[in-house]
């Protein structure tokens, strides 16, 4: 079915981790100009797989085998002179080195004298930007660079490392639709030359539109790998979850209360220059029992609205804010939190949990006051609660003393919700709550998010993706460049008029 | 009850809590003078003034940040409490003298702390000034004012009992050590207990996350670092009264003591992650070291060598075990 050859088998690949079964037996085939696209729930084992291949676990059973030749890589160095590259989905740069010192970094070109040959550096760090369309200056810090751009810069690295074999773990997550088109070009011209590319991803229709032949892993194993004409994205969802999965939500609509919140022409100005306005007079309401969704491009300035909101950015912001028809001044997120508003980060992991602390800790940390006895905090009131959370979010753990970090995306998601939930919020921001989890954590979290609703909580719902967005709101309203766009009834959704709504005209 | 054993053991305290059992073994066989009960509080003696600042360097350690004030805060708080205890004050325009009594110098002294570690909390949160500059800067202008205050000569002959805080025994155990151990149960308990202990755990644990669930993340620091100038001071009035002097360099390199103390007691110096108990053991392994070596005849030279390998070997072995968990 493949009729490359093949540059990276391996073979019943096994790798344990304390306690779990991270790869058992697992096979896998890098084929030269072929888009190997991998996929699988968070947890799935793709991750492990790649830190394999790619030379960064170097303890495992099983054999790797390189142009047909059994082979142990000792470290990513030799993975990367064997010609494996790996663009991870968290991206690993020095921030305050410039574009070329990074591209080169551990390989400097150099002069007879053996300094660093500063103009081959940035003459070929420009080279390789311009294949991929990104028109910065190599002298620019990685720093000052956006997210989408900076994934673009290792992407360009790891072209420049001459890599017969390129895995890209999520690499659109944050790339803007134009950059993504030329990540696609650039793929196809890859292909072209013979080079093998393993894609990871949770979105199907990149996965549809790239590759040749689909391997899907569940819980450790492989599934099955079969060529992308066998198989239709609905039945590849299933192979990864192993039962069949419902695509959407029942829809009920809940009977709107009264006024929640209110915002009355909310500015938030740039810390830097008071002229510039990243949110620009942006009004709304939201009435108890609605789940509102936000919708928009990246830098839209929905993360910042609910920032904003929250008190994150109070030098900044002028505007009125109104909770249950009462005005109200939040200068901090405490004041927030005692208005009754609720904020789950986007970044979960640098924003929303205490990874070195326990489950409990972390769902009690917003609600301490709730847990207290005597005025002291009574450990068997915090179990309970952590239990209580547990149970009924569905968080797959062995006991609430387990580590935050220990845990997936999806039940850490969970312990966000969890924590906000706790302290009884009246409104809840969700700022993209299921990025980056499995697909059965993101169904979980949508019927949560109805369930909560029809309980007589007013949410909001900002996420980028527009099919469940569309599944989980009554109403959707989008953003642009920091103003609002347009306003839909849930009876007006169609993906065409919301993204039309979003983009610059 | 097997679980429970289990569970204790996994502590990250035991493991310095068995090196110090370990030491003091060994020393018990090399040296006839170690198990003694003289030289025993003899040790707790003399740890008990680094335990009063190590409390207070875990807590602002906890917090992500560090505190190298600490020693120059004792020498002013110590001279501050000498100089009351020594001579009162005048009011000029009244012509009055006010003597003061021993409380009143002990309250002064603290007070004096508290403003000091004040200074260190503002410049860290109204400022944004790294931690590690931030007590630099108040380290040097408290060992300034100190010398300003003593005129840069020792304050001798305090009177009004003022030594028995340093020197007198109650109960067949010494005042330091009871004072020592009272502030480590108050604030090993409200680290368990309290809102506030659990928020400078978090704050260290990830400052963002905690900001986001509504803490007041720099009113805790700003508390974090007065609690540590008091303590501080607590133990300027313990040195004063041991020598019924207040030195003016006195505290000199006193932070790096209580640093070791709160590292080797397994607490990590990015935050989140360390124990007020973990830091006593610390601490009394430096005591026992430095008693150790004295009563073996170790050269002070090579006692310094072989205390800074203890420390570095405390970590690397700390380092090893954490790994695995995560």
């Amino acid at each position: 079915m493949t009729d490359g050859e093949v540059i990276v088998e391996a073979r019943a690949l096994t790798k344990r981790f304390p306690g779990v079964l991270a790869l058992d037996r697992v096979d896998f085939r890098i084929v030269a100009g072929q888009v190997n696209a991998l996929v699988g729930e968070n947890g799935a084992g793709k991750s492990t797989l790649m830190n394999i291949l790619s030379g960064v676990y170097t303890d495992y059973e099983g054999e790797v085998l390189v142009d047909g030749r059994p082979c142990r890589f000792a470290g990513v160095g030799e993975a990367r002179r064997a010609g494996v590259a790996i663009i991870h989905q968290e991206l690993s740069f020095v921030p305050y080195m410039n574009i070329a010192e990074n591209m080169f970094l551990g390989r400097e070109p150099l002069t007879p004298l053996g300094l660093t040959d500063q103009a081959r550096m940035h003459a070929e760090a420009r080279e390789w930007l311009l294949r991929l369309h990104l028109e910065v200056d190599t002298h620019t810090l990685m720093d000052d660079l956006r997210i989408g751009q900076q994934q673009l810069v290792e992407i360009a690295k790891a072209l420049s490392l001459g890599a017969r074999v390129l895995i890209m773990d999520e690499p659109t997550s944050s790339l803007s639709t134009s950059e993504m088109e030329i990540l696609f070009d650039m793929i196809a011209e890859l292909k072209q030359k013979g080079v093998g590319i393993v894609y990871i991803s949770h979105k199907m229709d990149e996965v549809w539109r790239l590759a040749d032949f689909v391997t899907v892993m569940r819980d450790g194993q492989l599934v099955t790998e079969r060529p992308m004409s066998e198989l239709t994205p609905d039945e590849v969802v299933q192979l990864m979850v192993g039962r069949e999965q419902r695509t959407d939500l029942d829809y009920q609509e809940n009977v709107p209360g009264r006024l929640a919140l209110e915002v009355e022409h909310l500015v938030l100005r740039s810390a830097g220059h008071a002229d510039r306005k990243i949110l620009d007079d942006i009004s709304f309401s939201l009435h108890s029992g609605e789940v509102l969704g936000f919708y928009g491009l990246m830098g839209a300035g929905r993360t910042e609205m609910l920032e904003t909101i929250f008190g994150l950015h109070p030098a900044q912001t002028t505007g009125n804010i109104r909770v249950d028809g009462r005005p109200v001044q939040i200068r901090h997120p405490q004041e927030a939190v005692c208005h009754g508003l609720a904020l789950c980060p986007e970044d979960r992991k640098r924003e929303g949990l205490v990874l070195g602390m326990s489950i409990k800790e972390n769902v009690t940390l917003a609600s301490l006051n709730e847990v207290l006895r005597h005025g002291l905090l009574s450990d068997k009131l915090e179990l309970g609660a952590a239990d209580d959370c547990r149970g009924r979010l569905g968080i797959k753990s062995t006991d609430a003393s387990q580590l935050a970090g220990q845990l997936s995306g999806g039940n850490q998601q969970k312990i966000v919700i969890g924590k906000w939930l706790k302290t009884k919020p009246r409104v809840l921001f969700l700022d993209e709550p299921t990025r980056g989890i499995d697909i059965h954590a993101k169904t979980e979290i949508c019927r949560l998010v109805r369930g909560l609703a029809s309980e007589g909580m007013a949410i909001v719902f900002v996420s980028s993706e527009l099919p469940e967005i569309m599944a989980v709101c009554d109403r959707i309203i989008t953003l642009r460049e920091g103003r609002l766009a347009q306003e839909f009834k849930r009876g007006d959704f169609t993906e065409e008029a919301i993204i039309k709504s979003v983009m610059s005209v | 009850m097997y679980m429970k054993a289990n569970k204790i053991l996994q502590k990250p305290v035991v493991k310095p809590m068995m090196a110090l059992l370990l030491m003091c073994l060994a020393m018990t066989l090399l040296s006839d003078n170690f198990a003694t009960s003289d030289n025993f509080f003899n040790v707790l003696r003399q740890t008990s003034v680094n335990l009063c600042i190590s409390v207070g360097m875990t807590l602002v350690i906890l917090t992500g940040g560090i505190d190298l004030s600490v020693g120059s805060v004792l020498a002013l708080s110590g001279a501050v409490a000498a100089g009351l205890a020594h001579q009162g004050f005048d009011i000029a325009s009244a012509d009055i003298h006010v003597s003061i009594t021993f409380w009143g110098c002990c309250l002064a002294a603290i007070l004096v702390g508290a403003v000091m570690g004040g200074m260190n909390g503002l410049m860290v949160t109204r400022f944004r000034v790294p931690p590690f500059v931030a007590t630099l800067g108040v380290m040097t202008i408290a060992r300034g004012l100190t010398m300003l205050y003593t005129r840069g000569f020792p304050i001798t002959g305090l009177g009004g009992g003022f030594e028995f805080i340093g020197t007198g025994w109650l109960l067949g155990i010494p005042m330091p050590v009871w004072i020592a151990v009272a502030i480590i149960a108050v604030f090993a308990f409200c680290m368990k207990k309290t809102r506030t202990g659990r928020y400078i755990y978090a704050i260290g644990g990830n400052e963002r996350a905690a900001m986001f669930s509504g803490i007041r993340v720099n009113r805790v620091l700003l508390l974090v670092y007065i609690l540590a100038g008091m303590l501080s001071a607590v133990a300027g009035i313990l040195v004063t009264s041991r020598l019924d002097s207040a030195q003016p360099n006195a505290g000199m390199g006193y932070e790096l003591d209580a640093i070791a103390a709160v590292v080797i007691g397994g607490a990590s110096l990015s935050g989140g992650r360390g124990s007020i108990l973990g830091t006593v053991v610390g601490a009394l392994i430096i005591g026992v070291l430095n008693n150790g070596l004295v009563l073996l005849d170790v050269s002070p030279f090579w006692q310094q060598v072989i205390k800074g390998f203890v420390i570095l070997l405390s970590v690397i072995l700390d380092r090893y075990s954490t790994k695995s968990k995560l």
